[in-house]
């Protein structure tokens, strides 16, 4: 007999249930609003009372409405059909709502019931078969989609049948499988399982071996993240978090990307559906659509809801990683989540830690970063979900606890600075703070030193040096003045400043410079160090600016000129001119 | 809003009293109903167990512990209909312009939000004639952007220019704490315009209770939905000011002793900002909401809770400051962004648009830089007085917020400025435009 309840206090979303029977910590419940269910979570016991976030608005809730409890937690619906999905942060279709208003208590199937994909099995009836092992493989537009011995299920099994190739719906059975004791279980191509709790089902976790392109060069070769790896961009308002990481959506690397709006803007969520159909996957050549779930709790849908997108987008992340696919999760913004844990907190009352968000707030973090990863897969196949996250810093202001807590949890760091926002030096990514720990890691120079050259890292210490010193320079020059310092305090300068503005800065509009490759960033690179390595002789720093600025001006032509074109070819004809004209190499 | 129902019960002890709610026992109160409180307007906030928490709007002064307390049971509510047009309605939707109640569909306010799968990309413009909006931060329709400003900015006058310039159907003006001044100022400014017909206001002045504006914003767009989603308009919603707003979220999450977040606001501040300004929408069928707001800041501190939570909220921001070079109110182009300028720059504008944005507003950073050296008494370069004199002519022509021009009328200024005191490798703008652009190139 399921526990059941009557509402006996309501403050916002959060609701105190007086119980019959025991509940579970996050179990979930259905409160009843006039015949509606209204979808709930359990965050507290104490005694017979229970307090639950409800997912949706609690207005017109009245004390002694009936409650359900379900027995389960939050889960997803796991299954072929879910690439070019819009969720949103529960899993529900919002493509198949009806109106154009949400409505409480409509929950839409994340899955489609109808459609028959072509079934390919992959074991054989006598197979032994355990958690997350491939039994067979569907279609899912371009993807081979896997599918697996569900991840609930523990221990060993054996194959008694398997479907032959042909089509099914999600719902048939594919499979029968035997377990330890005997029994039999039917296998169909959905499984079930709680967001908030990690997919485990794969051999090892080994540290990262290769880098993700972005196709965004202060990422790429200033601050690789790895594949498989953590990165966060925490930035004040204005900066340029989000036009990054559609950037970093359109142009990354992978082969399933996982897109959680989690608490922000609407329109942007429109701008990813509306474009992504049309943008065409460098890596693919396919439609960019096609290999992207949008997870969507903007900022006026329920707070409770915003917690759990991101716990969705995960665990679908970690459902094709366990297929041996790479997987990006790109989050914007976790300050959303966070703010979503403050409010429920505070409305149980909870003594609060800093800037009044919960106490454990660095553990959740921390937990949930961890998640991502590349995995050997129990076969020996490899995936990865490599996790990208925004942090809304308040105030802009890096002493904060979301901020803090996050660069204990990210091996990236992609600081975007308001000054340079400022100067429109886009992206404003800070070259001097942020960071990449990969590139400390001795597999993941290895993978550059065959990859771009030997002594690629080396390189971009070298370039990093250049720029810190452009910068003291410039502080220099600042104090005593341009007459007051001497000529090599100006090259040096404006040397940094051709890294800059050749280099760091990039026009995520323009069609050509909004994706770099590799092979073309370590071409403008080795050009940029050329410069860099040249010594000049000028009259005065004036004509040494005028130099410069005229030399930088070719370098952003070449920029937004196709790569080894006959426009590109002609601006380093140019160049070369240039510094032929002074000095010597 | 609904009167009391007959037959309805009435309670008469209160077990509290603070400066904004009250407390009592009650039973089958549903939660964001409204309830009379002696007269006033009230609504449920909380219950626990029988015990109702109320929100009473005009404050709680000389309500005794053995009020009357009746429960309407529904949440507020605004009567629609096309005879809400040219009139003026205090923040519970009652007139105050003299003229009779309105007759219409009565709908819930602050209801559900729109279905982002059902929303459409904002992609039409919105021309103001304010060269720094329209040129270096368009406004496209269906977008969120407030100003944030210092009191003393003329923030209610820009807004009322960009309303009756803005090519919309209806405006609806959402005043909280307006001092009787401005409402009056507003007032003139639409019946002069020959305006009227397409306004509606509701307006909370510093006259009226604080905790009364917490109704405004949701009116505003309960009316702003009426003729956007039934009747397919382009509505134009200003909110003028959302700090007197968060500022009343503030007196009540206090009274309620909930544990404040940064600056003594409500943790829950940026969910309930957004909940209002995410009502911007382009629709589908062609109806639009576009929200412009103004949120004052305290001399130019955009860190504080208020402005902090809006920005990440709008599409933006419009930075009013008064410039010393040039003697005027100007749009700054620095601290200033609409966020989705680029769904009409150089699609809707001109081809140039975009980089000549770009180019002019480096340059006047530029200048700002020359500036700093100059106050440091340092020599200026030839390159630093020329952005001098340029940032100048460049507030004065392009940036003041006295400019009413067209699009392609600033397009051409600032070519005529660049021209003027640089060459064009100094611009850095893509040579295709340079060549087809730059003034007196042809020759």
């Amino acid at each position: 007999m399921a526990t059941t309840g009557k509402v006996t206090g309501i403050v916002s979303n959060l609701v105190t249930v007086q119980v019959d029977g025991p509940v579970a910590e996050n179990e979930l419940c259905s409160i009843d609003l006039h015949g509606t269910g209204l979808l709930a979570e359990v965050i507290k016991v104490t005694g017979d009372r229970a307090s639950v976030q409800v997912f949706e608005s609690t207005r017109g809730l009245a004390g002694g409405a009936k409650v359900e409890f379900l027995g389960r937690m939050l889960e997803v619906t796991l299954g072929p059909g879910m690439l070019g999905s819009v969720y949103d942060g529960l899993q529900n279709d919002l493509t198949t709502m009806t109106g154009v208003f949400l409505k409480r208590g409509e929950y839409t199937d994340p899955l489609d019931h109808e459609k028959k994909w072509d079934f390919k099995p992959l074991v054989a009836p006598g197979d032994k078969v355990q958690t997350a092992d491939w039994l067979g493989e569907v279609t899912e537009g371009w993807l081979p989609h896997k599918i697996m011995v569900p991840f609930s299920f523990k221990g060993e099994f054996t194959v008694k049948s398997v479907a032959p190739e042909g089509s099914y719906t999600v719902d048939e059975t594919i499979a029968t499988l035997i377990d330890a004791e005997g029994a039999e279980v039917p296998v169909t191509m959905t499984q079930r399982w709680p967001v908030k709790v990690a997919v485990k089902a794969y051999r090892e976790k080994p540290r990262p071996q290769k880098i993700m392109e972005t196709g965004v060069r202060v990422i790429d070769s200033f601050n690789p993240i790895a594949e498989g790896g953590t990165g966060f961009i925490p930035g004040p308002f204005g900066c340029g978090k989000t036009v990054l990481q559609h950037a970093i959506a359109k142009q990354g690397e992978a082969d399933v990307i996982v897109m959680a709006a989690c608490g922000e803007r609407a329109n942007e969520v429109v701008e990813i559906f509306t474009e992504f159909p049309e943008l065409v996957d460098p890596h693919t050549g396919r439609k960019l659509m096609e290999r992207t779930t949008i997870i969507c709790n903007t900022s006026n849908m329920p707070v409770a809801a915003r917690e759990a997108s991101v716990y969705t987008a995960m665990t679908i992340c970690e459902y094709y990683r366990a297929m041996g696919l790479r997987c990006l999760l790109l989050a914007d913004s976790t300050s959303r989540w966070a703010q979503a844990l403050r409010e429920m907190s505070n409305r149980m009352e909870e003594l609060p830690g800093a800037d009044a968000f919960p106490v454990d707030l660095s553990a959740i973090i921390s937990n949930f970063y961890s998640r991502a990863g590349m995995v050997v897969l129990n076969n020996g196949s490899t995936g990865a979900v490599t996790f990208i996250g925004t942090v809304s810093p308040a105030g802009g202001n890096l002493k904060e606890p979301v901020t803090e807590s996050t660069k204990k949890a990210a091996r990236c760091f992609y600081s975007l600075e308001q000054n340079r926002a400022d100067q429109k030096r886009y992206p404003a990514v800070n070259p001097l703070d942020s960071y990449s720990k990969y590139l400390e890691y001795p597999e993941i120079s290895a993978y550059l030193d065959a990859k771009v050259e030997k002594g690629w890292v080396e390189k971009i210490v070298k370039a990093k040096m250049l720029v810190r010193r452009g910068k003291e320079m410039a502080d220099q020059i600042n104090i005593l003045g341009d007459d007051g310092v001497p000529m090599s305090y100006h090259e040096a300068f404006w040397k940094s400043e051709v890294i800059d503005f050749a280099f760091l800065q990039q026009d995520a509009f323009d069609a050509i410079d909004a994706l770099c490759p590799m092979e073309r960033q370590k071409y403008m690179l080795d050009l940029i160090l050329e410069i860099c390595d040249h010594n000049f002789s000028f009259e005065g720093f004036e004509a040494c600016r005028d130099y410069f600025k005229n030399l930088i001006n070719l370098l952003k032509q070449m920029n937004y000129s196709a790569f080894d074109g006959p426009e590109f070819k002609d601006y380093r004809v140019q160049i070369d001119k240039l510094l032929q004209e002074n000095g010597r190499s | 809003m609904a009167d009391p129902k007959v037959f309805q019960k009435i309670y008469t002890r209160l077990e509290a009293i603070t400066k904004a709610t009250v407390s009592l026992h009650a039973q089958g109160v549903t939660n964001d109903e409204l309830a009379t409180v002696e007269g006033r307007l009230a609504q449920v906030v909380k219950t626990r167990g029988d015990l109702v928490t109320l929100q009473v709007f005009s404050g709680t002064e000389g309500i005794p512990t053995d009020a009357e307390v009746a429960f309407l049971g529904e949440p507020p509510t605004l009567k629609v209909s096309d005879q809400l047009s040219g009139r003026f309605f205090d923040a519970y939707g009652h007139p105050i312009d003299g003229g009779p109640e309105v007759e219409g569909e009565e709908r819930e306010v602050g209801g559900p939000s729109v279905n982002p799968y059902k929303r459409r990309q904002p992609s039409e413009l919105i021309p103001t004639g304010i060269a720094g909006i329209d040129l270096n931060n368009t406004i496209v329709s269906g977008q969120k952007i407030p100003f944030f400003a210092d009191p003393d900015q003329p923030y209610n006058q820009v807004m009322a220019d960009v309303a009756l310039r803005a090519d919309v159907d209806k405006i609806i003006l959402g005043g909280m704490g307006l001092s009787n001044d401005d409402y009056l100022y507003y007032r003139h400014a639409f019946e002069g315009a020959g305006a009227l017909d397409r306004i509606v206001s509701f307006v909370n002045t510093t006259e009226d209770p604080p905790v009364e504006r917490l109704l405004v914003p949701d009116m505003a767009l309960a009316a702003a939905e009426y003729f956007a989603v039934d009747k397919n308009e382009k509505v134009l919603v200003l909110l003028t000011d959302m700090t007197l707003y968060a500022d009343a979220l503030s007196i009540v999450s206090n009274r309620m002793d909930q544990i404040p977040s940064k600056d003594a606001m409500p943790g829950s501040l940026y969910s309930d900002l957004a909940k209002i300004y995410e009502k911007a929408v382009q629709l589908p069928t062609g109806g639009s909401i576009t929200i412009i707001a103004v949120t004052t800041l305290n001399d130019g501190d955009i860190t504080h809770a208020i402005p902090d939570n809006t920005g990440y909220i709008t599409e933006g921001q419009l930075f009013l400051r008064a410039d010393p070079d040039s003697g005027k109110v100007i749009v700054d182009p620095f601290r200033s962004l609409s966020r989705l300028k680029q769904n009409v720059q150089n699609k809707k504008t001109r081809e140039d648009h975009s980089q000549v944005m770009n180019a002019g507003v480096r340059l006047y950073a530029d200048a700002q830089n020359a500036k700093t050296k100059q106050e440091n008494g340092f020599d200026l370069s030839d390159y630093d007085r020329r952005c001098l004199k340029y940032s100048v002519e460049y507030a004065t022509r392009l940036l003041s917020i006295d400019v009413n021009i067209s699009i392609n009328e600033m397009l051409d200024t600032a070519w005529e400025l660049f021209a003027k005191y640089f060459t064009p490798a100094e611009t850095g703008i893509r040579q295709s435009l340079i060549d087809k652009y730059w003034p007196g190139k042809a020759e």
